[in-house]
């Protein structure tokens, strides 16, 4: 019944030092379909692989507008998504309201950690089973881009992705970072598209229902591009390879920290 | 001891329920303990719950106007107990951020009270240092939040606040009252102001033709005089203030200062002269 003795519940410690419950709710965002994001100088796109449980079915919804400046992306349990999603859109109404002041995106993810700390240090409740990509654009401090983790860990990126076969879309993100800074939008949506193929099982191709893109920056409030609009972008991804090549070959990253 | 003849022999008027709060608050009849327990009841002294209805020692008018450059303030430095003069050296402008003045008018100890929550809120940006902090109209929005939060209480801050700053090149000059209503000009004055100086700061932008023909030195000249006005006809008020400045620089509050004035004519005034 128990995969060891150490995971009956989410407070109790493996003698190796890990606590299991928490691992299991990470590999919950695992499951869930891929979601990239990436960032330039000036925005961020966040990308969605949408699944669909068969031929009559709709698909699933993987971006949500937070508010104007703020938009995540999902991979895991969406009611859990939907739970965070609403919580955070209060905190920016809350912000909008108090001060007349977009809220700070490090703030609200802050509070998400927080929230979702919780979770992991009583006895009786569980993590959350999802992870968030989140994009937005601030007054001052520019575009940002942050993955938050059942687990609590809240972290900064240039580019991420989170999901089945995220680690396929890091790769391709790795090679091509050095061109994301000073990339325009579309440069970025259709690096974000290559980034996202890389996740889609064999027999698969991204087409307009089974994906989605948000974008946030510099002058522009949160849009989501979906369905017929993808075309362009699709097209584009037919016939060509990356639209642009680094001639060098990057350095791999340093392992990831275990912390 | 009541001091009015006609009164005498008649029941004192706490001794009678003015406002028919019978039996919810009556302090004549015993109330039974189960009701003295209801929420909102009211005192255990019988009493019933009472909000501020007047302010107790009170800053008279605050002055504000947009020049070339920035904003000025001006609020004189006496508190008054009623007509007293009673304090003499209470600062009524206080930098509440790099580019912010706030300015009070009204009861002096919910002044204190507001800048004490003004201080904890930028207290709490600093803290989380993460590059962003409350700007001039941020700060505006939260006073106006607050005063309007507890007018809603029907218990209000008994003040009219004058918030002035500067934020991304733009001049920012406001006011907010006791009820919560905000307004913002390119010149305010708040309390006998706005009857006395406020005529005069809207004269003297119209004839420049607008504010940014107001250098500083004219800014400064303009408070001045509307500072004299008031010294001459407020009688809570007092001929010594401070003027703060608000530019893209930063803030400057003055010392305190003082205008020349001339009292012969009042020799020739019946009932005040010799």
């Amino acid at each position: 019944m128990f995969r060891n003795q150490y995971d009956n519940d989410i407070s109790t410690w493996s003698p190796q030092g890990r606590l299991h419950q928490i691992e299991y709710a990470l590999e919950a965002v695992k499951q869930g379909s891929a979601s990239v994001g990436l960032r330039s100088d000036t925005h961020v796109v966040l990308l969605g692989l949408k699944r669909s449980s068969g031929e009559l079915a709709s698909h699933q919804q993987k971006l949500f507008r937070i508010d104007n400046h703020v938009g995540i992306a999902i991979a895991g349990l969406v009611s859990d998504a939907r739970v965070l999603s609403n919580f955070m859109r209060t905190e920016c109404m809350k912000s909008k309201m108090m001060y007349d002041r977009p809220m700070p995106g490090s703030r609200l993810v802050n509070l998400i950690g927080d929230k979702a700390q919780i979770n992991t240090q009583n006895y009786g409740r569980r993590p959350y089973g999802v992870g968030l990509l989140v994009a937005s654009y601030d007054e001052g401090t520019g575009p940002h881009l942050y993955e938050c983790l059942p687990n609590a860990n809240c972290l900064e990126y240039y580019a991420i992705s989170i999901g089945a076969k995220s680690q396929s879309a890091k790769t391709y993100l790795e090679k091509f970072i050095k061109d994301f800074g000073a990339a325009d939008v579309d440069t970025l949506i259709m690096h974000g598209l290559h980034a996202l193929r890389e996740t889609l099982q064999q027999d698969k191709e991204l087409n307009i229902n089974n994906c989605s893109i948000g974008i946030v920056g510099k002058g522009e409030n949160w849009r989501t591009i979906e369905g017929e609009d993808l075309k362009k972008y699709l097209d584009q991804l037919e016939t060509g390879a990356p639209t642009t090549e680094t001639t060098e070959e990057l350095p791999q990253g340093e392992a990831m920290d275990t912390e | 001891m009541d001091h009015f003849p006609t009164n005498w022999g008649n029941p004192r008027s706490e001794d009678v329920d003015n406002y028919n709060t019978y039996p919810v608050a009556s302090h004549i009849a015993k109330v039974p303990h189960s009701v003295t327990q209801i929420a909102g009841y009211g005192h255990t002294s019988g009493h019933p719950t009472s909000h501020t209805q007047q302010p107790v020692v009170t800053g008279t008018s605050v002055l504000g106007i947009k020049y070339k450059g920035g904003v000025m303030m001006s609020a004189d430095n006496l508190a008054s107990y009623g007509s007293l003069a009673r304090f003499r050296d209470v600062e009524r402008l206080h930098q509440v951020a790099d580019f912010t003045v706030i300015g009070a008018s009204g009861d002096i100890s919910d002044f204190q009270y507001v800048k004490h929550l003004l201080d904890s809120q930028m207290i709490k940006e600093y803290n989380a240092d993460d590059g962003h902090t409350l700007a001039t109209p941020n700060i505006y929005e939260y006073l106006w939040r607050v005063m309007y939060n507890r007018r809603s209480k029907m218990n209000p801050l008994w003040n009219t606040f004058v918030l002035g700053g500067v934020h991304k090149g733009e001049k920012f000059l406001g006011a907010i009252d006791l009820k919560g209503t905000p307004y913002q000009s390119p010149s305010i004055a708040t309390g006998f102001g706005s009857h006395l100086a406020q005529p005069i700061l809207r004269k003297e932008i119209e004839m420049r033709g607008g504010e940014e023909n107001i250098s500083e030195e004219d800014a400064v000249q303009i408070l001045k005089k509307c500072m004299k006005v008031l010294f001459y006809r407020d009688a809570r008020s007092m001929n010594k203030f401070q003027l703060a400045k608000i530019t893209d620089e930063g803030v400057t509050i003055s010392e305190p200062m003082s205008v020349e004035t001339e009292w012969a004519f009042a020799e020739k005034i019946r009932g005040y002269g010799a």
